[in-house]
Parts: structure tokens; C-alpha cells; sequence
């Protein structure tokens, strides 16, 4: 893409808003950025908060591993038609490894005959060792436990990313960012917004936040048959934001797809997982929405506007990552006449023979489950009934596995020992991550990037 | 309010809601399908009335934000996924149900209202 004092509309696609997104979604993304013509970039936004530190533990049993496992089978679709187009694409799919990323896609550009694509790697997020392990233990005070600590991980913002666009990269791969930070880094590159424009990067921010979490602006997370009803949820197009040099955008997706952008999907995305709608905190701006409009312009066309922004904190919030322990779940089944009564029995006898050592969640899928809580107060104050096909769910977590163990073995015994007819037993037991968040100081944490 | 002018319904049918958390907070967005009915959310959907329908997972806090150009407000729900995605024991540790269980409040609308909006939908 070219950069500098554009005033063109920048076409933003989004190809992934989670690790483990549908892999043929980015395929109309691409294909309808080149039908429009103009400037474009596609996103891929695949790094959850427990993603990194999986990826992070995963480095460390195999130095080449860490990135999205996925990467392969996501930009192999998409990666010469994006060279070819002058699509710049930006993803945090380096996880804990941006520079194994990187290598890999240099692979596969040569395995797809393609001449080198010019790649930069975006670091400085990770904060797991050396000084600034220290400033994140000083940030967590009494919080961090040394002998548990699995790493650290800043969310860095937009402008490493717009410099490494401004400087020629077709690929620009991140660990951690914050998730509307992809999209910011190539309007910033883009329209040469500098760091105090509050507004149009609180509009971009906002465009990116729609963006990042893929179909949920564009029908998915969001079907309710008979309320909300949306077309072809089997082939749900992913979205695209057309970003005006003021950071206003226009939403809108895929062409030839499955899925709706409307009001209704739209307002619903842009206060996904926000709390206060007046500072919305990035490491790049604090934006306001609360004097936003949403507007349909069109069909499958909706327009973002009025969003305000203010000066960024002058910190940067990271995650740390600890190892917490073991959590253990086990299922059976109940069904038919007196299932739910069976049920309730076999968790009565879990409850004798295993909680005075582990306090366990209980769950009667079918009668009272995912609303419950993990003291049971919901379930405890749900009146018996009689459903008739009843799956009892236990779940504990402990420090020592043995624990754990015991917990399972209980439960598989239950086929056996427990009411009648109960069957289809699973049990599962894995490690945990437990997570601190502090707020660290931005200037002793620069970002920055590097060719490969 | 006088039972025989106004209607009992569940939220859900004159608006629509969506959840997300960040760590041990949920915040659950409530938009009116139609502007119309947003100042009949803001009267009777209070913090209060939220705090109360979420009283069994016992939120420290429930903060509520308005934005009236959106007809939607957003609800703030503080120490109610136990812990949160990476210490819940729930099978849904992110809370995603919940909006649901947001919409299940209900609420009266007057039924001048109700005729009004059957009319126009036929």
C-alpha cells in the first residue's frame, strides 16, 4: 500500500478475530478488497489472553514453535493473491515467536514461487526476562510468585506497526498488541496521522475494535432465530472497515457471503467487552464512544461516526502469566424417566464420598448448567424437577494433581456404583494459567521492528 | 403503572443484548430495537433491577452507562465470573450465556406502545 497524507479511503478486511477462526474465511475477504480496488490491508487478530501463554510454553519445548499453529493453513490460501494486490497483511499470529512467524512465511512465499515478500516482525511486548521481568514483579508488588511465573507480555499499540508499513513491509507480523491496534498501525501508515490526533486514531481504534473479532460484527454472536434472524450463518462473510482520513469508517463485508451488517450488529460489536463507553483504553488513544452514531448507509454498509478521542495513558497494561494448578471435569448421563432424581443422587454421593477434601462445582446440564455459578447457589435454589435427560458435570481445581485424580476416579465409578443407568462418562484433567494484570510504564518499553 | 394499560414481557422482546468479560467482570449490552422503547429501558431496567436478577453470582458492583444515540445502555457487572476465563470452573468461564439471562428481566410497556409497534410491523 502507499503511505503518507492520503486522503483515499483505506479498506481494512479482517481474516481472523480468534486463534482457531474458520480458515476459508479470509479467501472473500481478499478476493472482494481486490474487486474494489484502492488501497487495502487484511488483519488477523488470533492471540486470546491465554493463546500467548500457551504459546509461550510452547516455545520453550520446541524453540522453532510458539506462533499460530494455524498460520500455514490461514495465509497459504490468500498469500500471493495479498503480494501480488499490494494488500499489506497484518497479524499478532507471532504469538510468542514473531520471528519463527516470519520465517515461515518467508517458506511458504518460496514453496508458492513467489519472490521474497519483505516481512517485519513487531517485538517488545514480551516481558518475561531480564529488566523487564523486574519492572513487571515491581508492578505486580506482593503478586508475583517466581517459582510459578510463566511469562509476561505488554500490549504494545499501533505505531511500531505503521512504521514498519511506512517502510515497505507486505507482511507485518506481531506477538502481542492490542487487538485494534492492527487495524490502527495501517490507517496511521496510511492517512500520516501523528501521535496526538486524538480523534480520527479513536475512530480507527473504534473500526479496528469492530474488526477484531471476525464474524461478530457481521452476523456471528448474534443469531437468535425468530428475533434476530441472519442469512446464511453457514457462510458467514467476514468483515471489512472502510477508514476515512477523519478515522470515521464504514463497516461492511465480504462480497458473496453469509452474514448481515446492520445497526443492530454493529452497536452490538462496538460495546462488546467494553465498560466505561467514555475511555475505551488503548495504548494508543482513550477513546470516547459516547457520543457515537451508527448509521445504515446501505446494504450490508454501516457507518461508525462521532467518536472522540483523548490523550493515552501513559502506561501500558500487561498480562502475567502464573501457573495455577490443575482443573479436573467429569461427566455423566442420566435419561428417561426419574433421570433427573438419578442424577441429583449421583451428585449427592460425590459429594459425600469426595467434598470434604475438594470443593467441587456441580452442573445438571439439562436442568441448571452455564447460568450457574461455582458455589451452586443457582442450582441449590433451583426446585427439583423431572427432567428426563440429565448429564451431571463435576469440575474442581486443586494445586495437587493426585487430588484431581481421586475426583475422576470417583466419577468413572459411578457406572458401576451410581444410580441406574447412567452412562457416557468423560473425564478430562489439564493445567491451568492463572492471570495477573498490572499496568506498567510505556517509556521504559518501547516497541519496535525489524526486517527479517 | 396501571396493569390494565401496560403489558408484562420478557426484555428480550424489545431489545437484544450481547456479553463479553474481561477478567472477573462482565459487561452486558442492552439496545432497544426500537428508539422508541429506550426511555422505557432507562426507567425500569435499573442498576438495581440488574444487580438483583444477577444476585446468586453476588456482584460487588453494577455500574450502568448510557448511550442514548445508540438507544443502549451497557451494564458493568463487577466479581461475578468467579474469577474469571482462566479460574472459573464453569464450562462457559467467559460468561457468554449471560446476556440471556439479562433478557429474561421483564418489564411492562404501556400497551398503547405494543399496538403502536404491532401495527407498524403488520
Amino acid at each position: 500500500m502507499r503511505q503518507g497524507r492520503n486522503t483515499q479511503t483505506l479498506a481494512v478486511g479482517c481474516g481472523a478475530g480468534f486463534s482457531g477462526d474458520r480458515i476459508d474465511a479470509p479467501g472473500p475477504v481478499v478476493r472482494t478488497l481486490i474487486e474494489r480496488g484502492g488501497p487495502a490491508v487484511i488483519i488477523f487478530e488470533m492471540l486470546a489472553e491465554r493463546t500467548l501463554a500457551t504459546a509461550q510454553l510452547a516455545r520453550r519445548a520446541n524453540p522453532e514453535a510458539g506462533y499460530e499453529v494455524l498460520l500455514d493453513l490461514v495465509l497459504r490460501p490468500i498469500l500471493a493473491d495479498c503480494i501480488k494486490h499490494d494488500i499489506t497483511i497484518i497479524g499478532n499470529f507471532g504469538a510468542a515467536n514473531p520471528r519463527g512467524a516470519g520465517s515461515m512465511i518467508q517458506r511458504l512465499a518460496a514453496e508458492l514461487g513467489l519472490a521474497a515478500p519483505r516481512i517485519a516482525v513487531v517485538e517488545g511486548d514480551d516481558l518475561s526476562s531480564g529488566d523487564c521481568r523486574r519492572i513487571v514483579r515491581d508492578a505486580l508488588e506482593g503478586d508475583f510468585d517466581e517459582h510459578r511465573f510463566v511469562c509476561a507480555n505488554a500490549y504494545q499499540g499501533a505505531f511500531a506497526i505503521a512504521e514498519a508499513i511506512t517502510a515497505g513491509a507486505q507482511v507485518v507480523v506481531t506477538g502481542r498488541v492490542a487487538d485494534p491496534s492492527l487495524a490502527l498501525g495501517p490507517a496511521i501508515a496510511h492517512f500520516g496521522w501523528a501521535e496526538t490526533d486524538w480523534d480520527a486514531l479513536a475512530g480507527a481504534t473504534m473500526a479496528g475494535h469492530l474488526l477484531e473479532c471476525g464474524a461478530q460484527v457481521s452476523g456471528g454472536y448474534f443469531a437468535d432465530p425468530g428475533y434476530k434472524d441472519v442469512p446464511g450463518l453457514d457462510d458467514l462473510g467476514f468483515p471489512i472497515a472502510e477508514i476515512a482520513a477523519d478515522g470515521s469508517c464504514i463497516v461492511t463485508k465480504a462480497s458473496n457471503t453469509g452474514g448481515l451488517v446492520d445497526a443492530r450488529t454493529v452497536k452490538e460489536q462496538l460495546l462488546y467487552e467494553i465498560h466505561d463507553p467514555a475511555r475505551y483504553l488503548t495504548p494508543d488513544v482513550v477513546a470516547d464512544i459516547s457520543d457515537a452514531s451508527v448509521t445504515e448507509v446501505g446494504r450490508d454498509r454501516v457507518r461508525l461516526t462521532g467518536v472522540r478521542g483523548h490523550p493515552r495513558t501513559p502506561t501500558l497494561k500487561a498480562n502475567v502469566f502464573f501457573d495455577g494448578g490443575w482443573l479436573g471435569e467429569g461427566e455423566i448421563s442420566y435419561a428417561g424417566a426419574g433421570a433427573e432424581s438419578r442424577a441429583r443422587q449421583a451428585m449427592d454421593v460425590m459429594s459425600k464420598r469426595v467434598g470434604r477434601e475438594l470443593q467441587m462445582r456441580f452442573d445438571l446440564i439439562g436442568v441448571v448448567s452455564v447460568l450457574g455459578d461455582d458455589k451452586d447457589r443457582l442450582l441449590n435454589a433451583t426446585s427439583v424437577g423431572a427432567a428426563t435427560d440429565v448429564r451431571l458435570r463435576i469440575a474442581a481445581k486443586h494445586e495437587d494433581s493426585a487430588q484431581i485424580d481421586r475426583m475422576l476416579r470417583e466419577l468413572t465409578a459411578l457406572w458401576t456404583g451410581g444410580p441406574a443407568g447412567g452412562g457416557g462418562v468423560r473425564v478430562n484433567k489439564r493445567q491451568r494459567l492463572s492471570l495477573r494484570s498490572c499496568l506498567v510504564p510505556r517509556e521504559r518499553l518501547p516497541a519496535s521492528y525489524a526486517f527479517l | 403503572m396501571n396493569t390494565v394499560e401496560s403489558l408484562e414481557m420478557p426484555l428480550r422482546e424489545i431489545a437484544h443484548a450481547r456479553a463479553g468479560d474481561k477478567g472477573n467482570r462482565t459487561n452486558i449490552s442492552l439496545i432497544a430495537y426500537d428508539a422508541r422503547h429506550y426511555d422505557l429501558l432507562v426507567a425500569q431496567i435499573t442498576p438495581e433491577r440488574v444487580a438483583q436478577q444477577f444476585a446468586y453470582r453476588k456482584p460487588s458492583h453494577v455500574a450502568r452507562y448510557l448511550l442514548p444515540k445508540l438507544a443502549a445502555m451497557n451494564f458493568v457487572l463487577d466479581d461475578v465470573l468467579d474469577g474469571g476465563v482462566n479460574d472459573s470452573l464453569n464450562l462457559d468461564m467467559h460468561g457468554k450465556a449471560l446476556s440471556f439471562h439479562l433478557l429474561a428481566i421483564s418489564l411492562q410497556v404501556p400497551i398503547a406502545m405494543h399496538l403502536q409497534t404491532i401495527k407498524e410491523t403488520a
